[in-house]
């Protein structure tokens, strides 16, 4: 059985989701998970790592530097003779996967939305141009990199490992993460939500986000994305902005509040589970992708369906 | 300061993705190009970094085909003072490390303090060439940066991960690949124009790495099944939540 080291983030002594998830998908390819953490309360989120037959904790530096830590993953990664390597396709994931790639001297896969076995190594599958083709990818050779994309793979229903054992951070820092200013609050990333309200054009003007921001707390676990066009007006920021030129996104459900559907805006949410379209304009391209439409104004509609999911919500 | 922007000629959003012949690619002859999104606010970057130390020079550097020199040349119309292409006609094969390679010995010939690229390529969509370069070269490197001071041979830099957003400090020489809000790409002038006609372009042959990763196949994504408009105005939600609970099983 091949090796897969999986770099596990963490936050308040849990493995993050999407990390979970980069480990379901090497567990779903028959790979021995061996998982990989850093920072303060590593030892203790190693515990959280369902999926993985044993963790190892990067030690050294308070201070996290991207270089190091990739050059210690590295060293990990040859150490275990694993033949491949995942991170979730999270801002750090996308971060250190090309730079243990270019130490191991091998090309990496970003964003992967399958990830198969291939003999002794592996395959992924992962968009071009924006997931307007889907490309099977493998390797010549040498270790597979890859990143996979949020809410795509299931972690897994099981026990983490029962002991962490340590490995030191020694190469020396080139660039030092110095400082982190944290959320305002504690909204969930457009990415990482399973349920996506999103909101264009069609709503008028930023106040009018109200009606968006109502209906993703009805849901309760959704979080408010955006079109490029209201983020260019500044009625919203860059980090909320779906499509090509801002964040792919692939909940379970997906729904669309005054946006007409731009191809780059179709970019970041086709692979979405379930989309819904609320758009005045009947030959919105948004509907061509959506399972479910309502044609009509946003400023009623929304606001009865923020009604009925919160009816519905109380209910279970 | 010697400051060199890396651009990746890349089919335009428009672009219809058509497999080639064989399956291990795209179809290109009907794309049309330009430069990548953000590879722009790496040029914009690059001008306003010499034009804050008052001195200096932007090379704008590429690995793309001897036909792709329109773009390049706006690039020199927007600050760029000369250009080096390293043309491969078949640029659009190559992975990630080897397009990487090409740039890693390109680059330790220039002498450069600082490098910008963008976040990532609107192609392949990988964000792996900035980290990878830096990685050979053994140099720092922050990725996706929104906000960056330089002085006195270091840089601070600003990005927004999932934690929040983080300061990262660092040496130069550096590479830098640069996220939406890092700047305003300015539009080139008539002047600016005129004047990149007449800036050096040299064109180089890269060297010849072999990919080491390996297409097996390239396929459009399946269609999305038919949906179906429920209704009109808000008469219609209670039909919506009935298909979300009932059928797609969703809420």
């Amino acid at each position: 059985m091949s090796k897969v080291i999986v770099y596990c983030e963490h936050t308040g002594g849990n493995v993050r989701r999407a990390s979970l998830e980069a480990i379901g998908a090497a567990a779903s390819a028959g790979a021995e998970v061996v998982a990989v953490l850093w920072g303060e309360g590593a030892s203790v989120a190693a515990a959280s790592a369902a999926g993985a037959a044993k963790a190892i904790c990067l030690t050294g530096d308070a201070s996290f530097s991207p270089d190091a830590v990739a050059a210690a993953v590295t060293e990990v990664i040859q150490s275990e003779d694993a033949k491949g390597f995942l991170a979730a396709a999270s801002y750090r994931g996308k971060d250190l996967c090309p730079r243990i790639a270019a130490h191991l001297d091998v090309s990496p896969f970003a964003d992967c939305i399958e990830f198969m076995a291939a003999g002794e190594s592996f395959q992924v599958k992962r968009p071009w141009l924006a997931g307007k083709a889907l490309a099977t990818l493998g390797t010549t050779g040498g270790v597979l990199c890859a990143t996979t994309r949020l809410n795509v793979f299931e972690p897994v229903d099981g026990p983490g490992p029962s002991d962490c054992s340590e490995h030191a951070v020694s190469a020396p820092a080139k660039a030092t993460v110095t400082s982190t200013e944290a959320k305002a609050d504690a909204k969930l990333d457009v990415n990482e939500a399973s349920v996506v309200v999103s909101g264009g054009r069609g709503l008028q003007e930023a106040a009018n986000f109200k009606l968006v921001e109502d209906l993703a707390a009805a849901f309760g676990n959704a979080a408010v994305g955006a079109s490029r066009a209201v983020v260019d007006l500044d009625w919203r920021p860059h980090g909320e902005q779906v499509g090509q030129t801002g964040k792919t996104v692939a909940p379970q459900l997906y729904v669309a509040v005054g946006i007409s559907g731009a191809i780059q805006h179709l970019a970041g949410m086709r692979t979405s589970g379930v989309i819904v379209a609320i758009n005045k304009d009947a030959e919105a391209p948004i509907f061509k992708v959506a399972d479910y439409g309502i044609v009509g104004d946003a400023f009623e509609i929304v606001p009865a369906l923020t009604e009925a999911v919160k009816a519905v919500k109380a209910q279970s | 300061m010697n400051i060199v922007a890396c651009v990746k000629r890349v089919p335009t959003t428009e672009a219809v993705a058509k497999p080639a012949a064989d399956g291990k690619g795209l179809d290109a002859s009907e794309f049309q190009y330009m430069i990548s999104f953000y590879d722009k606010i790496a040029v914009e970057q690059a001008v306003q970094t010499k034009e804050a130390a008052g001195s200096g020079e932007v090379t704008v550097l590429t690995l793309g085909p001897s036909s792709g020199t329109k773009e390049i040349r706006e690039c020199l119309a927007k600050g760029g003072d000369k250009a080096v292409v390293l043309t491969d006609d078949d640029w659009q094969s190559r992975d990630a490390r080897s397009t990487a390679k090409a740039l890693v010995a390109q680059l330790s010939a220039m002498n450069a303090d600082v490098v910008f690229m963008g976040r990532v390529a609107t192609d392949r969509d990988n964000a792996a060439v900035g980290p990878m370069v830096a990685t050979y070269l053994g140099w720092p490197c922050v990725t996706d940066v929104i906000g960056l001071e330089i002085a006195d041979g270091k840089g601070s830099a600003k990005v927004e991960t999932d934690a929040g957003i983080e300061t990262v400090e660092f040496q130069l020489p550096a590479v830098i690949t640069c996220q939406k809000g890092l700047n305003e790409p300015r539009t080139a002038g008539l002047k600016g124009i005129m004047a990149a006609k007449k800036k050096p372009l040299e064109e180089l042959a890269p060297e010849a790495i072999e990919n080491q990763s390996d297409v097996i196949e390239v396929a459009l994504p399946p269609a999305r099944k038919e949906g179906r408009i429920v209704g009109e105005g808000a008469a219609a939600v209670p039909a919506l939540i009935d298909a979300l609970q009932n059928e797609a099983q969703v809420l």
